[in-house]
């Protein structure tokens, strides 16, 4: 070990004088003194405070309203309905009445929610091919191991796009009615589009090369749709013909796995640019009906409705602002605690042994 | 007893398949490499396991993580590795070429002489060797070109030491000088087996009918260099990796420290712990599955083998067993191998443990122990040349009871006056005993006699009057300088005479035998025959071996002999004497010499016996004192490790006199040590009374108010205390350890080799403490060996010492700098680097348990398996890594002033269970703040655009940028020493993570793979949310406020003395 100089003489196997060689690197030792550490812990208390306090005033001014609907209203019916996934292909409608008590000012948002839904299973999240839904050729006729047992129908044929995930797509259409009080019916505008990731839908979702004379469903001749739908691919929205195959928001949206089996999806984005909904939401009376097709029963799920504000840090959350003035609180307590200790029994880092 | 037959008949007809001299001391060649690397790598019990996960994760009803993420740490790991071997394999492979090809020797068979690679030299091959080459078999000396068949051989590379050494053919071989006649040579070697030892061969030529015994006297070893020689002829006896140099290379024993073996334990506890973990969440998936999963099924069946959800369970367990595995690191093991090979580079370039009298920096020769260095409880050091500089000056003696020497400080005399052949540098200062040589007085030049003739010395006279002595031991050297510049001036000697000049006039000995020295006998003796044809036999040795083998009329004569040794103030002392013999007396012992020496077996036993029978009655001549100085800063550096509470135990062969002057002079004893024992007896009784006095003495004042007292053991008895298994004897031990624990400095005195290993080990086994041994010789070798850390002085006797050792350098005090400086540090950094490591696993490891609770315990990861892979690798393996090599808590000036710094290494406290499980604590709860916290707030945020966050990918990439600034902000917390390489490491670690990060979400790479890279966008879509760092923030702040708050009040509390040091350097700095 170690490298010996070739050379001669007295020192010539003196190592070198260098300051990383004889560890004198000019550096820096922090040290916990009570000058740097109690004036931190006060500041950061302050931070957490200022910030718990900022957030709780965003979120206090955000409002969020949650229809469960499933088995509500006149949905008792499809929910016993569809508790056997045999009875899916039957249509199903019902309604739902609900009251928004206060006006949900600016962008409001229109969420499905799911309860107890796992999209975070391991076999589940595998269960997708990205390189059929990107629109390749090759893949789009031969679905990914991973996608099994949604890969192939029981012809052979295989299914686009593949997969538990695009098999279990939350298929129920929502409609809210406003009921002003003068007992007429305005349907609640909603977009549809632009509810998605823009890498998702403009990347990551792609159909396969189309052209003038080649039609979306000419490209997927020789697929079949996954089980449970109603509609093959190249048809899901009937009045918009660029928001069908892969790059259907909703399908975007779904394919997007949730982390936690409680969870909501983006539905839709008040269209505010006529009626009574220039403001955003009015408060009233509002009846939401459902196309209700998508099966919760089996796995004791819940359906919902939520709709929700939003402002620059997202909508309503409870969570964080709480967090961190309970932290901001404990630092407190902590850096008293700290406080004392130094005034009264400590030692300044002197060892009393010595 | 296996002898190894060697028949030479014929080349080609030899008993044996003979042995190639080719020795690959490199491993590997080009092609082999691999395999074979390969195949040792994955002999180590950590590599087969990560093997076996790749296995597992083969199966794609268990995989829960791609291949890539154990097979790219694993490649790395084992790269690193193979090329570490392969660099060492090189160097050694270097070594290799310069020792076989470069040089050609002529190499005889049949009847033409040949030049012929060494490789190829094989076993009963008769060679040619010319002056000045280097040997390179073990070769039997058939002849010389020198008269008697002699030849001068050079044995620094196999023992070190540097006097020329003489081998003499058997006088029926050496007539054969001409090849032709070595031709025609068929004998038949007999001998022991391949051995290690260097001094000793035993075998016997059969040729012509007639048994001729061989010696190591007749043997050319591998490794020595011909000297002074024009040529000589050998037959090769051990070829390869027979010789005895090959034979004692290689380690005989594999150290461990005792870190290594805490971690493996801890290991062990960790994989107990996921197992455990497996467990728990298998059974979690059995219930999820029949509760839930089962219910679940319309959406996704199970995998066609699962039909239940026992065997889903099963296969949930390996699963989760894949996706924690990362609690065990692969890298743990490659890391720490790393920052030991950084610690011993420290150590080999420190210039303050350089020496630049004999050019040597220091050297750590093993890199595997350097934290132990910071650990150590006990010293076991050799005396001379460890302490001592072991360069002998000719002091006093004691001359027929007569004492000269004792006046220091006058004028040295000089000599070159009356003797042109004086040595120029002796220095001695009684003019009396020049005087008494002038007057010619018998005693005293009989004395002088002795000490120019009983010796091993060799001369070299390279022009009429300058003489230059080449010894084996110094104090021969000494002895024999001192005679020469008395007068008695060794010329020269072949294997039959010793030439001297006394007093002007040229004489010549006829040399009858030499007695060889060796450490049992203590002495060695000649017998000459004068030019009157008077035979006398010439004695030196230690004091009291030769009083007891003394004529009965000394007795007055030894009383004041023995008088004068007592007050020789550490010197080394030898007693001189000699005895007349009779022609009928000196045939009758050399017909009994001969027959011991041509003995096979037993043959030491044989001539110690005739010697021990000659040398009795002996008239005694006097004494010899040398001193021996001791080396620079011995004292301050013994003082400086006692303050370090390093106990340290001087184990000497000297005798007990010379070892406690020692003792005094570097203050090892003082003067307020007011109770010394010492015990001594013969018999195990008598030392169990000397043991027990001390004892009571010792329970009435214990240690903290009186000065302890200290010890010196003179440990006769312990060839039977340590040597047998009988229970009497193993009470002892115990009895003298506890008695040697108790006092503050040991000393224990006529110690052989074997008994320096035996108390090192009984000092390990009972006391479980580190122990150091350091020595510079032979002698001390086998205690180097046995003790945890060995040191080699490299000094005065070879290189042996140097070889065993762990450490080497060239001075005793540098030992203060490699154990206060280097040790403290390594020590100090090792437990800091495991702490975080195992921190850091768990942080990183447990937020999957916590995410299988939501999950369905289906096995799914929070983090993308990129980041998985690299996470240890790349993202946090460099800024742990800086601190493991460069941290420092305070400069080293320091750790010198204030010695108690040292003990928190041996009293193991800043790494063991304890700190280990708090690391565990810690990493546990960082991962439940840092699943928690993202759960809480993302499971119900959106973005400001109205898009949930609650999606995977997200989560996935909040939680991992979350720990990796967390993990960040605590290596910041824990590095103490910010050197620019810890910024660069740190800074870049953080920005490798980002730039990665943004890489791998890229559509450039989600384009080519898009069923690899489906995190497309995810960094972008979530780092660009404030509510996404609003809870980053969060999260590093909950997970290090309490580490802060508890670090404080323990600098507050109960500051340690590095804290306060640290302290007091800072507020010098500010003022």
């Amino acid at each position: 070990m170690g490298k010996k100089q070739a050379g001669t003489g007295p020192l010539s196997r003196r190592p070198d004088n260098s300051a990383f060689k004889q560890q004198r690197l000019p550096a820096w030792s922090p040290s916990l003194t009570a000058q740097t550490v109690l004036p931190t812990f006060y500041i950061l208390s302050l931070v957490c405070l200022f910030l718990g306090i900022w957030l709780f005033i965003t979120v206090e001014n955000t409002y969020e309203l949650k229809v469960d609907y499933t088995n509500a209203g006149t949905c008792e019916r499809c929910f016993d309905l569809r508790k056997h996934v045999i009875a899916s292909k039957t249509a199903c409608t019902c309604t739902v009445s609900f009251q928004v008590p206060k006006l949900f000012q600016g962008d409001v948002f229109f969420y499905y929610g799911l309860r107890n839904f796992h999209q975070n299973l391991r076999r589940y999240m595998d269960s997708r091919d990205d390189a059929q839904m990107v629109g390749r050729k090759n893949n789009l006729k031969a679905p990914s191991s991973y996608c099994a047992p949604f890969d192939f129908d029981a012809n052979k044929v295989p299914i686009a796009p593949c997969g538990a995930v695009a098999n279990s797509v939350f298929n129920d259409s929502l409609t809210v009615v406003y009921n002003p009080a003068d007992g007429s019916e305005i349907q609640v505008p909603l977009y549809r589009k632009g509810i998605a990731w823009y890498t998702d839908k403009n990347v990551k979702f792609r159909n396969p090369p189309t052209n003038d004379t080649f039609t979306l469903q000419q490209a997927f001749e020789g697929t079949t749709r996954p089980l449970y739908w109603q509609r093959p691919v190249y048809e899901l929205d009937d009045t918009n013909s660029n928001n069908n195959g892969f790059i259907n928001d909703d399908l975007i949206v779904w394919m997007r796995e949730a982390a936690f089996p409680n969870f909501k999806k983006l539905y839709g984005v008040l269209n505010r640019a006529q009626g009574p909904f220039t403001e955003g939401l009015p408060p009233g009376n509002y009846t939401l009906s459902i196309n209700y097709n998508f099966p919760v029963e089996p796995f004791r799920g819940r359906k919902e409705l939520v709709i929700s504000m939003v402002t620059w840090f997202g909508g309503q959350n409870y969570f964080l602002p709480i967090a961190y003035l309970v932290t901001s609180g404990l630092i407190l307590v902590a850096a008293v605690v700290l406080t004392m200790v130094y005034v009264k029994v400590g030692k300044n880092g002197k060892n009393m042994e010595e | 007893t296996v002898f190894f037959c060697i028949s030479f008949t014929s080349p080609h007809h030899l008993f044996h398949c003979p042995q190639s001299n080719c020795i690959m001391t490199s491993k590997y060649n080009i092609i082999t490499f691999l395999a074979v690397n390969l195949f040792e790598q994955f002999q180590e019990v950590a590599n087969t396991y990560f093997l076996f996960l790749l296995i597992l994760q083969l199966i794609p009803q268990i995989s829960s993580l791609s291949w890539f993420t154990t097979i790219v740490p694993l490649v790395l790991v084992l790269s690193i590795t193979a090329v570490k071997d392969a660099t060492d394999d090189y160097v050694s492979l270097w070594h290799t070429h310069i020792a076989y090809f470069n040089c050609q020797a002529p190499l005889h068979t049949e009847i033409c002489l040949q030049k012929e690679k060494w490789m190829n030299v094989r076993v009963g091959d008769i060679i040619k060797l010319e002056n000045n080459q280097f040997v390179a078999a073990d070769l039997l000396l058939l002849s010389s070109s020198e008269p008697h068949g002699l030849c001068y051989i050079e044995t620094a590379e196999l023992d070190g030491e540097t006097n020329m050494k003489v081998r003499q053919s058997l006088s029926v071989t050496s007539e054969l000088g001409d090849p032709n006649n070595l031709a025609q040579f068929d004998g038949e070697v007999v001998c022991e087996p391949p051995n290690n030892k260097l001094d000793r061969f035993c075998g016997t030529l059969y040729w012509k009918d007639c048994k001729y015994p061989l010696s190591n006297q007749n043997m050319l070893l591998r490794g020595c260099v011909l000297r002074n020689t024009e040529s000589c002829y050998g037959l090769v006896i051990f070829a390869g990796p027979d010789t005895k140099l090959m034979q004692n290379s290689g380690r005989t024993k594999f150290k461990r420290t005792s870190i290594d073996r805490l971690m493996n334990t801890l290991v062990l506890w960790i994989f107990g712990f996921l197992v455990c973990m497996g467990v728990i969440l298998a059974i979690g998936n059995a219930v999820w599955e029949k509760e839930v999963g089962a219910l679940f099924q319309s959406f996704l069946p199970w995998d066609p083998p699962v039909d239940n959800f026992l065997f889903s369970a099963f296969l949930s367990f390996w699963s989760y067993v894949i996706i924690l595995n990362t609690v065990v690191p692969i890298s743990l093991y490659v890391s720490v191998e790393v920052i030991r090979l950084g610690h011993s580079y420290f150590i080999n370039w420190d210039r303050r443990m350089f020496c630049s009298r004999s050019n040597t920096a220091a050297e750590a020769r093993t890199t595997t122990l350097n934290e132990e260095l910071g650990q150590v409880e006990y010293i076991f050091s050799d005396k001379t040349g460890t302490l001592t500089q072991n360069i002998m000056t000719f002091n006093k003696c004691s001359i027929n009871g007569h004492t000269y020497g004792e006046e220091q400080h006058m004028a040295a005399l000089d000599f070159s006056a009356w003797n042109p052949l004086a040595a120029r540098d002796f220095c001695f200062y009684d003019q009396s005993l020049l005087d008494a040589v002038m007057e010619g007085e018998p005693a005293v030049h009989e004395f002088f006699r002795v000490l120019s003739l009983c010796h091993t010395v060799m001369s070299e006279e390279k022009s009429e009057g300058e003489l230059l002595y080449k010894a084996q031991s110094p104090d021969e050297g000494a002895l024999v300088t001192a005679a020469r510049n008395f007068g008695f001036v060794f010329r020269s000697r072949t294997p039959g005479t010793v030439t001297t000049q006394e007093l002007g006039k040229a004489v010549t000995y006829t040399l009858l035998a030499i007695l060889d020295f060796n450490n049992i006998r203590k002495r060695m003796s000649v017998i000459v025959r004068n030019p009157e044809g008077r035979i006398r036999l010439y004695c030196k040795g230690a004091d009291t071996v030769l009083f007891e083998r003394l004529h009965s009329c000394n007795h007055e004569l030894m009383n004041v002999t023995s008088d004068h040794l007592n007050v020789s103030d550490g010197l080394r002392t030898l007693a001189v004497a000699y005895r007349d013999l009779s022609e009928e007396q000196w045939e009758e012992w050399s017909e009994h010499f001969r027959g011991a020496d041509k003995a096979t077996d037993c043959r030491d036993d044989r001539l110690a016996a005739a010697y021990e029978e000659i040398e009795q009655d002996m008239m005694l001549l006097g004494a010899t004192a040398i001193e021996d100085k001791l080396q620079e800063g011995v004292p301050e550096t013994i003082a400086i490790l006692s303050l370090a509470n390093i106990k340290i135990w001087v184990l000497t062969g000297d005798k007990q006199e010379t070892a406690v002057n020692i003792g005094y002079s570097c203050k090892m004893l003082t003067d307020d040590m007011t109770e010394i024992f010492i015990v001594n007896g013969h018999t195990v009784q008598s030392v169990r009374g000397g043991a027990a006095n001390c004892m009571p003495d010792e329970s009435k004042c214990p240690p903290p108010q009186a000065p302890p007292p200290s010890l010196l053991e003179s440990i006769k008895y312990f060839p039977l205390s340590l040597g047998q298994a009988h229970a009497l004897e193993a009470d002892m031990e115990r009895e003298f350890l506890e008695t040697a624990c108790a006092c503050r400095a040991v000393i224990c005195c006529r110690v052989t080799p074997l008994q320096k290993a035996l108390v090192v080990e009984l000092v390990k086994r009972h006391k479980k403490a580190v122990t150091l041994a350091i020595g510079d010789g032979a002698n001390d070798v086998s205690m180097i060996k046995t003790a945890h850390i060995g040191v080699g002085i490299s000094g005065q006797e070879g290189i042996q010492a140097v070889l065993a050792s762990d450490y080497s350098f060239s001075q005793f005090r540098f030992l203060q700098r490699l154990l206060l400086v280097h040790g403290r540090w390594s020590y100090l950094r090792m437990c800091r680097f495991l702490c975080y490591f195992f921190y850091k696993n768990f942080a990183f490891t447990m937020v999957h348990f916590w995410f299988g609770f939501f999950c369905g315990f289906s096995a799914q990861t929070v983090y993308d398996q990129y980041f998985i892979t690299l996470y240890n690798i790349v993202y946090t393996s460099l800024p742990v890594l800086a601190m493991g090599i460069f941290d420092q808590d305070v400069p080293e000036q320091r750790s010198l002033e204030y010695p108690k710094l040292y003990e928190p290494g041996q009293l193991n406290l800043l790494f063991n269970k304890r700190e280990f499980f708090i690391c565990i604590a810690q990493g546990i709860y960082t991962s439940v703040v840092l699943f928690f916290i993202p759960y809480g707030v993302l499971s119900h945020a959106t973005q400001s655009n109205g898009v949930p966050l609650a999606d995977y990918q997200t989560f996935a990439v909040t939680t991992a940028t979350a720990l990796v600034i967390v993990v960040s902000v605590q290596i910041a917390l824990d590095t103490g020493y910010w050197t620019a390489i810890n910024h660069f490491f740190i800074w870049g670690s953080l920005g490798t993570y980002f730039t990665i990060l943004f890489a791998m979400h890229s559509s450039i790479l989600f384009n080519i793979f898009p069923k690899q890279f489906h995190f497309l966008g995810s960094a972008h879509n979530t780092l660009g949310q404030p509510v996404v760092w609003l809870t980053i923030a969060l999260a590093t702040v909950i997970c290090i406020a309490p580490v802060l708050a508890f670090r404080f009040l323990k600098l507050d509390l109960k500051p340690q003395l590095s804290d306060t040091v640290s302290m007091s350097v800072t507020i010098v700095c500010l003022s």
